[in-house]
This record gives structure tokens, sequence and C-alpha cells, in this order.
């Protein structure tokens, strides 16, 4: 006894002496604390890392979108210049910069071209134009914006058209740009005004016929049409010749304008009055009025790249932009839209080279930078003290203003005019439409092309889309989750589910292709069978059920109740099988044989293989199991005192659903909707396939869409890293962004309140 | 209950339910119907299909002789043919029919494919001696086996050709596989070399270390690479010539003759004369070649090899990423972060983004990885290939990592949630008895929930093998000249483009000059992605079911 109370004692001895505070063992606990530590430290550094990462995503996308909306930055390079040359010049005419920014012409009122450095001002070489002796220049016209062709009226009646050209060259791997005058067609001045007076304005356009002069010596228009042949064999050039015979006019001619397509002639004269002469039958098109405001006065007028618009300055300081389109008493001369400077005249009108953009410099030396498609004014900055002469390099990127005998050179950022909020989303009046319209079209083979970047028909067709998606998936997915999760015989639903979870894993591509290669076709061959099949199917439905509520008993009570949708397989595929079937008879019976004709020539409905109604199909095929699966766990966890206690009360089946089931369970259902909805708006494949990708803006189920997403993958590999349509494009990604963000976020707010809510019952 | 009359029918809301009820047939019915129709279409192409041989008599014209397999045959009214301007008489049943005839010989029809009317199809016939043969352009051939010819020179003529045919057939695919393996491996070698060694130039000179001694070192290189290409060169031609000594004389059903290098022959068969037994071996010799080879004319002919294994590389690649970013992301939104509001306006978000439409994960990997990250990288690292981009273009590195972001929200849903259903009392016990929250994670809490990881990403791999619209903007191409994974340093090349089987069923159904014969391809490959997904997907489902049972015994 004693041994063991010793043995014990000594082995609560031994405990006691065990110590937990040796070295080693503080060590490994500093160690696990470290270890602990350094866990913690990982885990929540990587974790907010990969979290931020994918909010980088929204960051990343609205920072390459943001410069879109960013006006455009004017600031001066250097100190101005007061070149000592430039005090010998004559009064300026004209100033231009070449392409590469380096070498500036510049035309004084004697005839002298001097080229000079665009950026010191040192004087490179003079030319003397040949004016004849005697006669002075008057008048000066220029060719479309970026031909650096230009005519100069002379006092004796004759015409004198140069052009200055640029030649790039790299001696010892430099850029080298030599500058020339050019004179297309020959050094003499073309005899204009057979009479000999001086020509107040002048006009010209090179198209693809020849060189078409006008000029005008008080209210009398001339215009001359020169043809220049040359023989491929001796290279011998003639000119052919050609008086075009034009009324004369009440007031002295202000300005002359041609259009590059040599249609029309513009003659700007009084105070604010167009005259427009077809040229092609040598009369009067119209008068019009350009000014609204009486004491108005056009004082300078320019049209814009590719020569269709005019851009009409004023001396309130406004400018409107005019062009011809189609009304109703053919084509008339309309004003589009108007811009604001300031309040002083304008006196020169600069337009881009490659953009339907352009500057305007007014008398007290502002300069507006503006956009026309966009109907954007992006700066309005004044740059010299007084009136000035401003010239635009090509790019748009520089700008040379002269005034008092200084020189400025500008640097101008403003990489992205063509996008607003109207251009984007509005109705815009593009050149050569009729009206204004929602059109998308971003490229084109021409180079004066106006880019037409309206979201407008691609959110539509996005919609439109989603619609006759969720035209068929929601009643579908509702009801089958309404009858999975509150009617339907357990056995039957652990083996319906994953059918239709499969549905959702399906890749969308493969749902593309199937409507696309299959079913368009299908469909446009067996369209009276899809409608029938429509009608059809929910009335061999109500047959079904009726008739088996006629069986006798012995039947009907072999099956199990939860089970009608099993026995309803077969009918449903009968019911099929009948509609398809009978399609080819309903389309020779009702439809002359073609349906498809039918639609399109008895009632004007246009179609398209792959139309609106395919979309419909496939996608509702790909939303149904997001919609189902949602809305199938709202019904199913509405709590089952509430349903047991209204059938306990009396109710039907059906009645406690439609009371008591879909009531609590109706926010859930609504978020399923949302997020089948979300689904539907992003989706890609299916309708980049299933559609003609045409972006148009029609309701009509037979005609194709094009949706926001589908864009994106057709036009985004071939954009511009950066350009203004790179940046549209993930405008409408961060579009596409948003709106699913919004929906899934309101859908899961909704849900959690719902989930609140059932627990608390 | 009692029979009812119509009305209280009506009343009891029976009608409904049975709507209700008819909204999951019709889904099943979509479902099963898709992947029914995608399977028959698919296995079905593989068949050796008899060859019809028929008189075609259109009224007014000239009997022509046609062979050809029978692609599809429809009911179509009258009515609508007579308004395609065909010759049909007005009397008669209210239905034709029309059948596609598989005619190949395409460069003496210009199409593959013709439609016919069936009524004028006169004694249709089936004869053994048909031939079809398969060519490496051109497509199939329809028609009579004339002879044999060597180097120009009759070896064998009538009944003696056709098993002379097939032993020649036989030596030309040997030689194809040593031309194939000496092309791309030897000489594809040789070319890697020599643009490393033009990159190594270039290195040199941005350096401006390019001096005598570094220029000597290179050229001899160069003269050692240029050696060994002559030699292969020297066999390579020997090759050619055997590979295309022999050819055949063949005869179309409308009598023109033929002749056909066996150099452009993959196989001929006599489907007419085929037993069953021959045909099943032939079936399954096709789908072999389905899976294992190359594709030929421009997609629409061969295997798709190059597609599955892009796809499954890039998968990997994609997984091996997405894995521990989602983990350590749901670790530390439920173990580490404080559970408050704001928690769960990110957990919210997170579960939300994984709604976002998968083309805008491509304008980021796009705009971000590859432009952004890639041109540092270029600009970094590769400033000799310069302008050439390496990885500044699109490639498998981005596409991996585009998936990996767009997957990323499932598998941190599916972390989490694992995360969340492992009991209290598991995690307490393990700290109570001294163990740290990081040794309870790592020892406790991880291992049970590495199922639930699993499961997020079966689920993620799946997504990724299906989506196609952001690699179409970041990685895929519709032909890669080699595949991404191959002997030459660094054996795998991240900066190349893949090819992908969700794109190529896009690419070769939608892109291609030759959509009806691509078509069976384009199915045969549809069912081949969703039997992957399927499986994916079912093996996801289950791993989640035994979890589920596996918690609940453990919470009681």
């Amino acid at each position: 006894m004693t041994d063991m109370a010793k043995d014990l004692s000594t082995a609560a001895l031994q405990t006691a002496r065990l110590d937990f505070n040796t070295p080693a063992l503080q060590r490994k606990r500093r160690r696990r604390a470290l270890q602990d530590r350094l866990a913690r430290w990982y885990v929540s550094v990587g974790g907010l890392a990969v979290l931020g990462a994918i909010t980088l995503i929204f960051f990343y996308l609205a920072q390459v979108v943001l410069p879109m909306f960013q006006g455009a930055e004017l600031s001066a390079r250097g100190e101005p210049q007061r070149p000592a040359w430039l005090a010998e010049q004559g009064r300026a005419l004209l100033m231009a910069v070449e392409e590469q920014n380096q070498v500036a012409m510049r035309l004084d009122a004697r005839g002298q071209v001097s080229f000079f450095e665009a950026d010191g001002g040192k004087l490179l070489s003079q030319v003397a134009l040949p004016v004849p002796e005697g006669s002075e220049i008057v008048s000066l016209g220029q060719d479309q914006p970026g031909s650096n062709r230009l005519v100069l009226g002379l006092s004796n009646g004759q015409a004198l058209v140069f052009g200055h050209a640029y030649r790039v060259t790299y001696p010892d791997n430099r850029k080298t740009v030599s500058p020339r005058v050019e004179y297309p067609f020959g050094e003499a001045p073309i005899q204009l005004d057979p009479q000999g007076r001086p020509l107040h304005q002048v006009a010209m356009n090179v198209g693809s016929d020849g060189l078409l002069l006008a000029g005008s010596t008080g209210n009398q228009v001339l215009a001359l049409e020169l043809s220049r042949e040359e023989n491929l064999l001796t290279g011998e050039v003639t000119l052919g010749e050609r008086r075009l015979e034009l009324p004369q006019l009440a007031e002295p001619v202000k300005a002359l304008l041609i259009d590059p397509r040599q249609l029309w002639l513009y003659v700007i004269n009084g105070r604010s009055s167009a005259d427009v002469f077809d040229l092609r039958q040598q009369k009067l098109n119209g008068r019009y009025k350009l000014l609204a405001d009486p004491q108005a006065e056009v004082t300078e007028v320019t049209a814009l790249l590719g020569g269709i618009s005019l851009m009409v300055g004023d001396s309130r300081g406004g400018i409107q932009q005019w062009f011809m389109a189609r009304g109703e008493n053919g084509s008339e001369l309309k004003n589009i839209r108007g811009f604001q400077l300031a309040d002083s005249p304008i006196v020169q009108i600069l337009p881009e080279e490659r953009r339907k953009g352009f500057l305007a410099l007014d008398a007290a030396g502002n300069l507006g930078v503006f956009h026309s498609t966009a109907h954007r004014t992006l700066l309005v900055e004044p740059v010299a003290g007084a009136a000035a002469q401003a010239a635009l390099s090509p790019r748009a990127d520089q700008l040379l203003v002269e005034s008092a005998g200084r020189l400025q050179g500008f640097e101008l950022d403003n990489p992205h005019p063509e996008i607003s909020w109207s251009a984007l989303w509005g109705k815009v009046w593009y050149e050569s439409y009729d009206e204004p319209k929602y059109v998308w079209q971003s490229t084109s083979a021409n180079s004066d092309f106006e880019p037409k970047l309206s979201l407008s028909p691609l959110a539509f067709g996005t919609l439109k889309a989603a619609f006759y998606a969720m035209l068929l998936a929601a009643p579908l997915a509702i009801c089958a989750a309404i009858y999975t999760a509150y009617f339907m015989a357990p056995a039957m639903r652990t083996k319906v589910k994953p059918v239709i979870e499969l549905m959702e894993a399906l890749p969308t591509v493969i749902l593309g292709f199937f409507a696309g290669l299959f079913l368009a076709p299908y469909v446009e061959a067996h369209l009276p069978g899809i409608f029938s099949l429509l009608l059809l199917t929910p009335l061999g439905i109500l047959a079904a059920a009726y008739g088996w509520s006629r069986l006798p008993e012995s039947i009907r009570l072999r099956v199990p109740d939860g089970w009608e949708a099993a026995l309803l397989i077969p009918v449903i595929l009968a019911v099929g099988a009948l509609a398809l079937g009978m399609s080819g008879h309903l389309e020779s019976w009702f439809f002359g044989g073609d349906m498809r004709l039918w639609l399109s020539n008895d009632l004007g409905i246009p179609f398209d293989q792959r139309n609106a109604l395919v979309v419909g199909l496939a996608m509702g095929f790909a939303v149904i199991p997001n919609i189902y699966s949602i809305a199938e766990d709202a019904v199913f966890s509405v709590p089952k005192s509430l349903t047991l206690g209204s059938l306990a009360l009396g109710a039907t089946p059906w009645q406690t659903l439609t009371r008591v089931v879909i009531l609590t369970a109706s926010p859930g259902i609504f978020s399923a909707l949302m997020i089948g909805m979300g689904r539907a708006v992003g989706e890609t494949m299916i309708v980049l396939m299933a559609t003609g990708n045409t972006p148009i803006m029609e309701a009509n189920i037979f005609e194709g869409l094009r949706t926001l997403a589908a864009n994106v993958a057709v036009e985004m590999p071939e954009s511009e890293v950066g350009g203004t349509h790179y940046r549209v494009l993930f405008l409408a990604a961060l579009v596409l962004l948003l709106f699913t963000f919004v929906m899934n976020t309101a859908a899961e707010l909704i849900r959690t309140r719902l989930r609140k809510k059932y627990s608390s019952l | 209950m009692k029979q009812q009359n119509l009305k209280t029918w009506f009343k009891s809301g029976s009608p409904w339910v049975w709507f209700t009820g008819g909204g999951v047939s019709i889904a099943v019915i979509m479902t099963i119907g898709l992947l029914a129709l995608i399977a028959v279409r698919g296995l079905g192409h593989f068949w050796p299909a008899d060859v019809l041989e028929a008189d075609y008599r259109i009224p007014g014209q000239e009997v022509r002789v046609l062979a050809g397999e029978l692609v599809e045959a429809e009911e179509v009214p009258r009515a609508r043919l007579a308004a395609s301007g065909l010759p049909v008489d007005a009397a008669g049943g209210e239905f034709m029919t029309r059948e596609l005839l598989k005619v190949g010989n395409r460069e003496l029809y210009g199409a593959d494919f013709s439609w016919v009317v069936g009524e004028w199809l006169e004694n249709p016939r089936t004869p053994a001696e048909l031939v079809v043969i398969e060519r490496r352009e051109w497509g199939n051939f329809y028609g009579y086996l004339l002879g044999v010819k060597e180097s120009g020179r009759l070896v064998a003529e009538g009944e003696a050709a056709w098993a002379e045919l097939q032993q020649r057939i036989e030596r030309v695919a040997e030689l194809h596989g040593q031309l194939a393996r000496l092309e791309k491996k030897d000489i594809g070698r040789i070319n890697h070399g020599l643009e490393r060694l033009r990159l190594k130039t270039r290195a040199l000179e941005l350096d401006g270390a390019l001096d005598a001694a570094a220029q000597a070192d290179l050229a001899a290189e160069r003269a050692q690479w240029d050696a060994k290409y002559r030699e292969l060169e020297g066999r390579l031609v020997a090759l050619q010539q055997e590979f295309n000594r022999d050819s055949m004389l063949v005869r179309t059903t409308d009598g023109r003759e033929q002749e056909i290098s066996l150099g452009k022959v993959v196989r001929a068969y006599q489907p007419n004369a085929m037993a069953s037994f021959d045909k099943l071996g032939f079936y399954f010799a096709k789908l072999w070649e389905f899976v294992s080879d190359e594709p030929r004319e421009a997609n629409t002919e061969g295997g798709i090899f190059p597609a599955i294994f892009g796809t499954v590389l890039m998968t990997l690649i994609m997984a091996a990423i997405v894995t521990p970013f989602g983990v350590i992301a749901a670790v530390y939104l439920r173990e580490y972060a404080r559970q408050g509001p704001l928690t769960r306006v990110i957990r919210i978000a997170v579960n939300n983004l994984a709604g976002v439409p998968a083309i805008v994960y491509g304008v980021f990997g796009l705009g971000f990885f590859v432009y952004v990250l890639g041109g540092s990288i270029d600009r970094l690292f590769f400033p000799e290939a310069a302008p050439a981009p390496t990885f500044g273009t699109p490639g498998l590195m981005w596409a991996s990592l585009t998936l990996a972001i767009l997957t990323l929200p499932v598998v941190i849903v599916a972390t989490e949630e694992g995360l969340a259903r492992i009991p209290r009392a598991l995690r307490e016990g393990s700290l109570a008895l001294g163990a740290t929250k990081a040794e309870t994670l790592w020892k406790v809490v991880i291992p049970m929930a590495s199922p639930a990881m699993m499961t997020g990403l079966i689920l993620a791999v799946a997504r990724a093998a299906g989506e196609v619209a952001p690699l179409m903007l970041v990685g895929v191409v519709k032909l890669a000249p080699s595949l991404p994974l191959d002997g030459n340093y660094p054996y795998l090349h991240l900066d190349q483009k893949i090819m992908h089987l969700g794109f190529h069923i896009y690419d070769v159904g939608f892109q291609s000059p030759n959509v009806e014969a691509a078509r069976p391809l384009v199915y045969a490959t549809a069912l081949l992605l969703v039997l992957v997904i399927a499986l994916l997907n079912m093996s996801a489902v289950y791993i989640r079911n035994r979890l589920r049972e596996k918690y609940k015994a453990l919470e009681h």
C-alpha cells in the first residue's frame, strides 16, 4: 500500500517536474506563433490581392474608356518666334503644315510662297508664283482638305492653279523633308473670265473627270471644266475646256464652294444667303437663308473633310453645319447642327484632314476645337491677342498661328473627338443621310469616312435577343421550377434535376452552332410547323390532362401523384411530330407553298434565315437552367408549415400554390428572372452564330440583330489599339459588365432578404 | 377522386398543374433531344455508308449517271421546287423528295455536294466495285478503279488492281509518316535553332557586344545548322520522289478518266462490298483518326488532335493558376476577414462576377494582359525580337490567365461553401487542444474542405473548356502550325497561339468555305466537347453530393 502511495507521489512529482518552459519548447512555441502570424499575413495579403485583381477589371475598363470623354488640350510649343524674313513678306493669305510637322508653308498676298521650319521659323526656301505682270492676287480657293491644291484668282480674270508637295527622304538615316511647288495644270494661268475682270472669289475641285474651276466677278458666277488627258505614249498633256452657263445673281458673291462629286456649286452671297447650283443640269437648285438672325452676316465658309458638309461661320461667333440631303422636294441644303465659339466674328475655319473635326478662329483671337458628328465643343481658348492666321497639321496635332508678325506653335492633344453622349446613344444626322438615325458602322474603306458609332442599335439588338429568349425561357423555366419543387415526386426530382443542370453546363458554342447550322435552316423550312407547335403544345397538354382525368381509376391510380411530367413526355413528342409533320401541308394550303415568300411578299415582313426567332429559341435554351435552378430553390425553400397550414384549412394544392407558395417565393422567382436576363444580355457565342450580326433597329422577329457582346467579339481583333473604335468597344464591355453586375447584385440582395424572412418563419 | 365534369376540373386547378408539368417535360425533351441529335450526327459520320449509283433524268435534259452518298432527304412542297426554277410537273403529289448527295470529285464538278430531286433518280444500284478514295486535297473521289501505275508505267489492271492499290497505299502511308517526321521534327528543329540564332545576333547587336569574335562564333553555329539542313534536304527530296512515284487510273461514273497520284491518297475503300464487320473496323479506324490526327483541307477533313491538345493544355495551365489563388482568397474571406457588412458585400460581388459575360473578361485580357503586361514583358525581356511581338500578342499564356480570372469566382465560391460546411466543433476542438489558427487551418480544415475545392476546380475546368468568346480575343487561332509543347527549348511555348475545340466548332461551322463538307466533323467535335464537359460536371456533382452526406453525418 505504502509502496503504491509512494509510487503515486513520485509520479506526481515527476509530472510537476515536467517543465513546459524549456528553451526548446519556448523556441518551438515562438516558431509556431510566428508561423501563425505569417500565415495570417500571407493569406490576408494574398486574399486581398486576388480580390483586388478582380476589381481591377472594372477599373481597367474604366481607365481605357475615360479618355474618350476628355476634351482637347492645347499647349504652346516654345516661345513665339519673330523671324526676320517674315517682316518683309506681305499679308498672309494661307499657311499650311505638312504631314511630318517639320515644314510649314506661307503664301502671301504678293504671290510669294515661303517654306520654313515649323519649329524654329527658319526660312528654307521661297518661290515666287508666276503671277503675270500687271495683275495681282484678289482671291484664293482651296480644293478638298488634305489635297494641298490651291487656286488664285487674279485681277485680270485669270486663275492660277498650283499645289505644294513634300518629299520625305532619309539621307544618312535622317528624315529630311524637301518642299516644292507644283503646277498640275501647267504654269500658265487659266483665263476664267473672258472679259478679264478681277476674280473676287474663286473655287476649284479636281475630280475623276478633271478640274472644275469657279470664279465670280461681282454678281456674275463663271465655271469652267477642264479635262486633262495624258497621252500614254508621248506623255503629252492636252486640256479640254467646257464652260458652264450659270445665271447672274442679285447680290455680290461672298464665297464659292464646289461639291467633291462636282454635283453642286454653292454660292454664298449677300449677307447670309446661299444659292446652290446643280452643275449637271446647270440650273439653280434653290436659294437658302443660312442664318436666322437678320443682323448676322456670313463671314467664313469652309468644306469639311470629304467636302460634303459646309461649315458656315457668322459675325456672331456661331458656326452652322449644312449639307445637301433629300427632303420633300428633292435635294435641299439643310442645316444640320450649330456650334458657338465666342461672340466675335469667325475669321477662319480649319477642317481636319483625317476626321470630321474642325477648328475655328474668331476676330478676337479665340480658338475653338469642334467635332461635327459628335456635336462637341472640345476646347475654347484664346491663342492670339487679335486677328490671326492659323494652320493645322494634317494629323491635327499641331497648330501654327501667325499674328502681328509673330509665329507661335501649339501642340493640340485631341485624341477622341468623335465621341459624345449624343454620338453614342442619340440619333445623329450623318453626312449623306436624309434624316437623323441610329447607325453603327465603325469602319469603311475610304479615308474620308464618317465613323458611325451609335451604341443604340447594338443595345437594342441586345435587349431584343434577350427579350425573345426570355419570352421562351421565363414561362418554361418557372413552370418547370414550380412543378419540380412543389408537385414532383422526390424520386423523379433526383433524376430531373441533374438533366437540367447538365443543360446549364452545355458550352454556348454548341448551342450557337446548333442554332446556326441546324435550327436556322430547319425553322426556315418549317415555319408553319414551329408556330403551330407553339399553339398545339398547350392544347395537347390540356387535352392529355383532361383525357387522363376521364380515365377509369384503375388505370389512374397506378401512376402516383407527381409523375404527370413523365406522362406528358410522349404526348409532347407526339404533338411535336404532328405539328412539324403538318408544316408542309399547312404551307401549301395557306401560304402558297412557301411561308417565307408569303411573309415578305404578302405581308411585307423581311425574313432573314438567322433571325431573332432562332436566337430566342437557342438562347432561351441556354437561359432556362439558370432561371430554373434559382426559382426552384426559392419555391422549394418555402417553409412547409405554410403549405401544410393552407392545405389543412381546405385549400386545394393549386390554391395553396397560387395564394401561398408563389406569393412567398415571388421575390426569389423575380431574382431568378433577373439573373436569367443578365445571362441573356451577356451571351456572346449564341448570338454571334445564330444571327446575321446586322446592326439594325427592328423589332421584327424574322430579322437579325447584333448585340453588344457579339459586336465586341467581331470587331475587337481588328481595332487599332488605343484608337477611338477600340475604346468604344471597351465601353460596350463596360456597359455589359455594369448591367449584369447591377442585375445580379439586385437579384442577390433580394434573395438574401428572402432567406432571412424564411428563417424567421 | 371521382370523375369530374370539365368545369369542376378546371376549378380544381388540375390543368394548371399539368401545364407546369409540361414545362419540365419540354425542358427534359429539349436537353436530351439536343444531345441525341449531336450524338447521332456526330457519330454517324464515320460509318462507311453505301454509295448509290443512279441515272439522273431531269425532264428535258440528257441522262447523267450520278454516284454519291445520301446525306439528307426531305419532303418539299412541289410548289416550292417549281418556284425555285426546276422543271417540275404541275401535276402529281403535293410533295416531292429532295435529296442531298455527296458526289465528291470537287476538281471535276466544282462542289462536293449536289441537291437532286428524288423522283428523277432512276434504277438506283450499289455496285460493289465502286471505289471511294479519300484524298489529301480536293476531297473524296467516287468512281471505278482502272489500273495502278508506277512511274507512269501500268503495273496492274482489272481485278488485280485493287490488291495492288491497297499494298501501295500502305507504302505511301508509311512514307507519309516519315516525311511528316522529317519536316515537322528535324527541319522544325533547325528552323527553331536558326531563329534563336537570329535573335541572339540581334540581342548582341542591341547590347553593342557584336564584335568580330562573337560574329565568328555565330557564323560557325549558323554554318553547322546549314550543313545539317543540306543533309536533311537531300533526304527530303529523295523521300518526296519515292512518295509521288505511284499513281492510279480511275474513271468517274459519268465516264471521265482521271489519274490520281498515290501521294495524295489517304485511303481507298469499296463501301458497297464491305461486310458489316469490315465496316465496324473501318468505323473505329476513322474514329481514331478523328481524335489523333491533324486536320486536313482547311479543317474540314482529318482529325482534331491539335485542338484537343490545345484545349487540354490551356485548361491545365489555367487550373494551376486558379487553384492557389482561388483557395487563398476563399480562406481569407471565410477564416481571416472580419465578418461584417464589408465582407458580405465582397462575397456578393465575387458571387456576381461569375455572372459577368465572358466576353468582358476577354476584353480585359486583351487590353490588360496582352497589350499592357505582354507589351511590358516584350520591352523588358525580348527587345531583340522587336518589332515582332513575343508576349505582346494573344497566346497560350494570356488565354490561360484570362480563363483563370474568369473561373476565379467559381473556385472561390465553391471553396468558401466547403469551408462553411465544416462544423464549428471540429475547429474548436483543434483550437482547444492548443493548435494555432494556422495549424487548425492546415491540418484540420483544409484537408476536410479539399473535396469542395476539388468540386470548384472541376466546375472551373468544365466552364473553361467550353468557353470560347474570350478566347477569340486572347489566343486561339483556326490553325496553329505546331503544338505549344514540343522538343525544342523552352519546350512549353507559352507565347504560341493554340487551337481550341470550341473555337474549332465556331470556325469550321461558320467561317469555313465548305460548310456542308465540314458539318459532320463539327457535330463530332461538339459531341466530344459535350462528353468532356458532361463528364467533368457529373464528377463535380458526385463529389459534392458525397461531401454533403459526409458532413451531415458529422453534424449529428
